[in-house]
């Protein structure tokens, strides 16, 4: 595409451009050619407007010959030609408009004080070409910078989209391998628990899978994620976890990203609970207020537990992703006080329409 | 079968089903008896050391200690099967030591080959091989992480030092002497083992027998004609060999 033909607006600017150049060709033919200065502005305004058009032509040669892609000779070459082509077919649409004012009893001299112009059209033509020549290279280059930008963030974007996705879509491995080992001992002991224990992994594997896709979910069902997931873990540490919830009613529909209240439960269970003999207690507490969600997950740990074999996954991907979406308006806190884990997170409330 | 001794086992795993699991499989064989389960770390070094079984299941993560941790502080007498849910840098060191491991969840026929071979070293078949603890557990360690605590053993019960805490390692022998808040404690490990996991940013190799926390290190002093010792800030004196005075001055000179 054209980038001055097929904008309006940059056409009737490109055309006002030419406006000085026409009076410098009318004055060039005044004091260089002789002409008189009625004969010379009504000769140098038509031929200008006429050129304007011609050397819209010099884009297309210019595409064809990319500075970064082309010889020196190639280019001198072929803007050489361009120029000299345009100028003749110019000097030639000249003299016919001289001849042609040439009738009108007004600019009866016109024609015959057109021979010492031909030089002057020949220069000016030349010179106009190449003027034309640069102004398209510099219009590409913008063009390939405002393209390369607009793709490198696109992949930047993707990149990060992708990365999300995956964050999101984790499972524990070791909670699901733990988890069937569960079922797996439970076949003999207790049937009917070992199956209740599948429908209960089963329910969190499909949801966690579903609510990966989403944009946004209702605070209420990444809580019953939170409760299925418990659900689970009850089953394999038994009384070690006392869950403890202080919700208030009115966030139930608080729009929060998927998985990002479950990761900081399982990383209470794994961290925390998983390392304590005798078990301990998690304490959710949940508080809207003023378009502004609170949540804090509270836990006990033992300050002695064997170090760590793969640490803080959970919480980094939950601070990734409060970052990546909210930017500085979210806040996240993790610290550890005595025996006690606590990480606090808010977020605002978001307009409806963002939707995956 | 033919007439075997018993073999006693001790199942070592925080979770009940786990533990209940590996009873029932091992309830199927006559000449085993399990004479403990235990649901934490230190349990299995009290137990462990007290009962002497001729052969353990082991947890990795668990309360207290980890698998690793306990094997360390029990010694290299018992055979040992680890069983962990999913840990690539622990099932790689197995695969390099050739340990026998077990995935959750635990398969029938897995475990019975494991207690097989386990049966077979007893037996004296097998060599039995004594498990090197310490390499074991460095190779099981994720890279560029380093020990942050050492758990050592005074008959059945076990200390935990944090590393920040240990002022210097002396090696005595088969053991090392760890010296901690004015305390001695023995363990039985190389020194180069120890070396080998401590964050070397932190604690230098200052000759032969010598590891010190490098904040502890006051000064260096002459000593005799051309040797040095090394005076830390408890007023402790370590001597230093000639490599590792080089090393020790371009740290202080920093």
């Amino acid at each position: 595409m054209h980038p001055i033909l097929t904008h309006h607006r940059r056409l009737a600017l490109y055309l006002l451009a030419w406006l000085p150049l026409a009076a410098l060709l009318r004055y060039l033919m005044a004091a260089v050619g002789g002409m008189s200065a009625a004969d010379s502005f009504v000769l140098a305004f038509p031929l200008c407007l006429i050129y304007a058009f011609i050397c819209l032509s010099a884009y297309y040669s210019c595409r064809a010959t990319p500075l970064d892609r082309s010889t020196i000779s190639r280019i001198v070459g072929t803007h050489a030609t361009g120029a000299l082509v345009a100028s003749g077919i110019w000097i030639i649409l000249a003299k016919f408009l001289a001849y042609s004012l040439s009738r009108t009893s007004t600019f009866s001299d016109i024609d015959s004080n057109f021979g010492p112009q031909i030089a002057l059209l020949l220069d000016t033509g030349v010179l106009f070409y190449l003027l034309s020549i640069s102004l398209y290279y510099v219009l590409m280059a913008v063009e390939a910078s405002r393209e390369a930008e607009a793709r490198a963030l696109q992949a930047s974007v993707l990149a990060r989209e992708a990365e999300l996705k995956a964050l999101k879509a984790q499972v524990n491995p070791h909670f699901l391998f733990n988890s069937l080992n569960s079922i797996s001992a439970l076949t003999s002991s207790n049937p009917a628990k070992a199956r209740e224990m599948c429908i209960l992994l089963g329910d969190f594997l499909r949801r966690t899978l579903g609510l990966g896709e989403k944009s946004a979910i209702p605070l209420e069902e990444e809580l019953s994620l939170v409760h299925s997931f418990l659900a689970v873990e009850k089953v394999r540490f038994g009384a070690r976890i006392q869950m403890e919830e202080n919700i208030d009613k009115e966030a139930m529909g608080f729009p929060i990203p998927p998985l990002l209240l479950q990761p900081l439960v399982e990383n209470a269970v794994v961290h925390g609970i998983a390392h304590l003999v005798e078990g301990g207690w998690i304490r959710l507490d949940v508080n809207a207020s003023d378009g502004l969600l609170s949540l804090v997950v509270e836990n006990l740990f033992d300050p002695d537990a064997p170090p760590r074999r793969k640490g803080g996954v959970g919480l980094a991907n939950v601070r990734q992703r409060l970052a990546a979406r909210y930017g500085n308006r979210a806040g996240f806190e993790a610290k550890a006080d005595g025996e006690r884990f606590r990480v606090a997170i808010s977020i605002p409330e978001e307009k409806e329409g963002r939707s995956s | 079968m033919s007439a075997q001794r018993t073999i006693r086992a001790i199942i070592v795993d925080d979770e009940e089903l786990a533990r209940q699991i590996l009873c029932e499989y091992l309830a199927a064989h006559a000449d085993i008896e399990v004479v403990a389960g235990c649901a934490n770390g230190f349990e299995a070094v009290k137990s462990i050391t007290e009962q002497k079984p001729d052969l353990v299941f082991l947890d990795i993560q668990m309360p207290k200690l980890d698998g690793f941790e306990v094997l360390e502080l029990v010694g290299p007498g018992t055979e040992v099967v680890f069983v962990t849910a999913y840990d690539n840098y622990a099932i790689r060191a197995f695969e390099v030591h050739a340990v026998d491991y077990l995935l959750k969840p635990v398969s029938a026929e897995r475990f019975e080959a494991a207690l097989e071979r386990a049966r077979e070293r007893l037996s004296g078949k097998l060599p039995h091989q004594p498990l090197p603890a310490a390499e074991l557990a460095a190779a099981a360690r994720p890279p560029s992480q380093h020990v942050e605590r050492i758990p050592v053993r005074d008959g059945t019960r076990v200390f935990i030092i944090p590393v920040a805490k240990l002022d210097y390692a002396e090696a005595q022998d088969d053991y090392v002497a760890l010296v901690s808040e004015g305390k001695k404690h023995l363990k039985q490990q190389t020194i180069s083992s120890l070396e080998a996991g401590l964050d070397p940013s932190r604690f230098m190799r200052i000759h032969r027998s010598y590891i010190v926390n490098l904040e502890r290190v006051a000064r260096l002093e002459p000593y005799g004609k051309d040797s040095h010792i090394a005076v830390l800030t408890n007023a402790a004196q370590l001597p230093v060999s000639k490599s590792g005075y080089a090393r020790l001055r371009a740290f202080l000179d920093r």
